[in-house]
């Protein structure tokens, strides 16, 4: 059997599988909406930017302020320093609309309302803070989360760390200024020496959406080679049309190659859709080449291929075909960096991502997406790929031509 | 000529014979059946044959080919209509015959010919460009079939043809299968449950059961194998009892008897004095005997004798079977 007959036929299998595919409402239906899904899915599990608005905050305030009694002309003048500091909160908030600002009596009170759900975070001003204030000490502020959020409560912490940090700089400003006579222009260099300024290797600031689009591109991938092809084999076993196939004279190969090609076909189709809804619809900025991601892509493809044929091979059964994924899919689907950053993950699980091939496909996608890189960055991801894909096709190949005559 | 010599081909699944050392050749151009229970191992040896399961012991030679050595070969020469269907519901029946003409390495002008005249010879000209999902199980199945002579093949392998098809396309599949056999002068072999359609199909048959071939021959000698042994007998009796059929069925010398309607009743006999036996039984029981009518021998009679044993798939929904318990021989016990 040369070559020549065996990609003819296997071109007719795949085709066939194509027009069996196209003339199923609900499969289309489904290619669409399962990216859909995803994305929106992951979208609102994890927030897509770190801006809020309309947080309810309340802030109890237990200062009263302090009297000053001048024994000069015996009288007393009262400064209520945390008056100023809460306007001036209220005056910022005004401005970006972050927080639903409310007043409360105590921690206790903020408690409550936070195990009720009616806030998100609290600020408690301390006693004697305009006390230890106008005694040149540090006044105390005491910001409390709801711990049962931690994505929110992180992101409250920094917000009002920020937003009282910054009335805090104007404060001292404007004390140097008056206290040292320091022209306002140049207090704030002495307050806060340094200037930070954050910058990606690209343009645009970070979203999810950014990081968890290619991440899906290369699961959905892995997933339509790794259901659909076992899938594809193990229904028509079931339903009996194998044997046409198989009595047909035949490669086996061409089985395996025009199942691939479709499955493949189905791959790219859902992949373009991914990429398509996260530019349009989730504000990705894709910076890489497109022709390298398409290599990825069918690279994603071939790494896979020699799994979904040993599988396909040693489940007699749909039933059994998909337990087996199933249980392959999962630890790979969030082991390997498609959801989460591996890098964040503790070191056991680091260990064991480095053994799937999906962590390369993920990284390697996502390089070359959102960072533009090119193939020089991404040669050892390829070359793993490569090598783990080849491996797993010389294995599988001859078990599956095994296991289809039994 | 043989088309098909087969030598002890055996198949093991785990310890369990499903085939077992079985040995027949099928002549080229006639129509050999394997009849046998559900289980029996008819499928299993056809799958062997075609090269679809790998035999755990013995040989075959498909169309002039060893089916282990030369499976790619025997594969050009062979087709098969299963009792699943192999098409694609959401394809058309052209698509469908065009795919597997792609298979088999025919040109697409060679296969649109072909299709045309097969859709003529099953007179299903029109339905080419509809879906097979639309079709009716028997339009399937006459699809099924010009599917597997797309390729011209010298030996088309029928394993259970009308299983779950309705009665009237049952009979135009009997008819096709026929006249494929008649006017292309196909070696076919086909694999079925059913006496009737062996017999009306088949020029000869092998029974087989447990694995094993008990008996191969055309079906005229096969049913003379039973004559004087196995007797069918149809008796009417207008006040038949539940009772009387209890009393047949203790009788000695009887093997089944099948309750067909109120006042009708088949039983099987064994040996010389059954009849007596049995009219004394009746009697004793009161009843009034209207009509007896001594049956042809079947194929049923054949594989009961054979084997001792009923092939229960036969017995129609709406009517009763009672196996005996007691076999007058005892050669062979007797399962329910």
């Amino acid at each position: 059997m040369n070559l020549r007959m065996v990609v003819a036929h296997s071109f007719w299998i795949c085709w066939k599988d194509l027009v069996e595919f196209s003339r199923s409402r609900m499969r289309i239906i489904m290619l669409v909406l399962m990216p859909l899904f995803m994305m929106a899915m992951v979208g609102f599990i994890f927030p897509s930017n770190n801006t809020i608005s309309n947080q309810p905050v309340a802030i109890a305030n237990q200062d009263s302020g302090y009297t000053l009694h001048n024994p000069y002309n015996n009288t007393t003048i009262h400064i209520n320093m945390s008056r100023t500091l809460i306007s001036h909160l209220e005056y910022i908030n005004n401005q970006t609309g972050m927080m639903k600002l409310s007043s409360a009596k105590d921690f206790e009170e903020i408690k409550m309302r936070i195990q009720n759900g009616e806030l998100s975070a609290g600020i408690i001003i301390s006693q004697n803070f305009s006390a230890n204030l106008l005694c040149m000490k540090q006044g105390d502020i005491m910001i409390i989360t709801d711990q049962s959020n931690p994505q929110l409560s992180a992101m409250m912490q920094g917000v009002l760390d920020k937003t009282i940090e910054a009335i805090g700089t104007q404060m001292a400003m404007y004390n140097l200024n008056r206290t040292f006579n320091i022209s306002l222009n140049y207090t704030l260099a002495y307050i806060r020496p340094y200037r930070v300024e954050f910058r990606g290797v690209v343009e645009g600031s970070t979203n999810y959406f950014q990081f968890v689009a290619p991440g899906i591109i290369a699961m959905t991938l892995m997933m339509s080679v790794m259901t659909g092809l076992p899938h594809a084999i193990s229904y028509e076993r079931d339903v009996g049309t194998l044997d046409g196939m198989l009595m047909a004279p035949i490669s086996r190969l061409s089985i395996i190659l025009g199942k691939v090609m479709a499955q493949t076909v189905r791959g790219i189709i859902q992949a373009a859709i991914i990429f398509l809804l996260a530019v349009f619809l989730f504000g990705v900025v894709v910076y890489g080449n497109l022709l390298l991601v398409i290599v990825l892509i069918l690279l994603t493809v071939y790494s896979f291929v020699g799994l979904g044929i040993l599988i396909t091979s040693f489940s007699d059964r749909e039933e059994t075909a998909t337990m087996v994924m199933m249980t392959l899919m999962f630890p790979m689907m969030f082991m390997s960096g498609v959801f989460f950053p591996v890098q964040q993950m503790p070191e056991y699980m680091q260990i064991i991502a480095r053994f799937l091939p999906l962590t390369y496909a993920t990284d390697a996608i996502r390089k070359v997406m959102v960072l533009g890189a090119d193939i020089s960055a991404i040669g050892f991801d390829l070359a793993l790929l490569l090598t783990f894909g080849t491996v797993l096709l010389a294995i599988a190949v001859p078990v599956f031509r095994k296991a289809m005559t039994r | 000529m043989d088309a098909i010599k087969v030598r002890d081909l055996t198949k093991r699944f785990n310890g369990f014979t499903a085939v077992d050392h079985i040995s027949f050749n099928v002549k080229k151009g006639e129509i050999f059946g394997l009849l046998g229970p559900n289980g029996a191992g008819k499928s299993t040896t056809m799958r062997m044959l075609c090269t679809l399961t790998r035999p755990s012991e013995g040989t075959a030679m498909v169309a002039g080919y060893d089916i282990v050595r030369d499976d790619a070969k025997v594969r050009e020469h062979i087709g098969l209509v299963a009792e699943k269907l192999i098409m694609y519901n959401e394809l058309t029946a052209w698509e469908n015959l065009k795919l597997f003409g792609k298979l088999y390495n025919l040109s697409t002008d060679k296969i649109e010919k072909r299709v045309n005249e097969l859709l003529k010879y099953v007179r299903m000209e029109k339905w080419k460009d509809a879906r097979v999902g639309t079709f009716s199980t028997g339009m399937k199945q006459k699809i099924n079939v010009i599917r597997a002579m797309i390729h011209e093949p010298e030996i088309l392998f029928l394993d259970e043809p009308t299983l779950g098809l309705d009665p009237q396309s049952t009979v135009e599949i009997r008819e096709l299968i026929k006249r494929i056999n008649q006017e292309l002068e196909t070696t076919m072999i086909l694999t079925t449950h059913i006496m009737v359609e062996a017999d009306m199909l088949c020029d000869r048959i092998g029974i087989i059961d447990r694995g094993r071939i008990v008996a191969l021959d055309t079906s005229a000698n096969l049913k003379k194998l039973v004559s004087g042994s196995v007797q069918s007998m149809e008796f009417e009796i207008p006040n038949l009892t539940t009772n009387m059929i209890e009393e047949i069925k203790r009788t000695n010398f009887v093997v089944s008897v099948v309750y067909e309607d109120a006042t009708h009743l088949k039983v099987r006999t064994t040996g010389e004095d059954a009849f007596d036996t049995l009219l004394d039984a009746i009697r004793k029981t009161g009843g009034k005997i209207r009509t007896v009518r001594n049956l042809d021998p079947t194929l049923e009679d054949v594989f009961i004798h054979l084997t001792g044993r009923e092939m229960r798939e036969e017995t129609k929904s709406n009517k009763t079977s009672w196996a005996g318990h007691r076999h007058a021989s005892g050669r062979v016990r007797i399962r329910g």
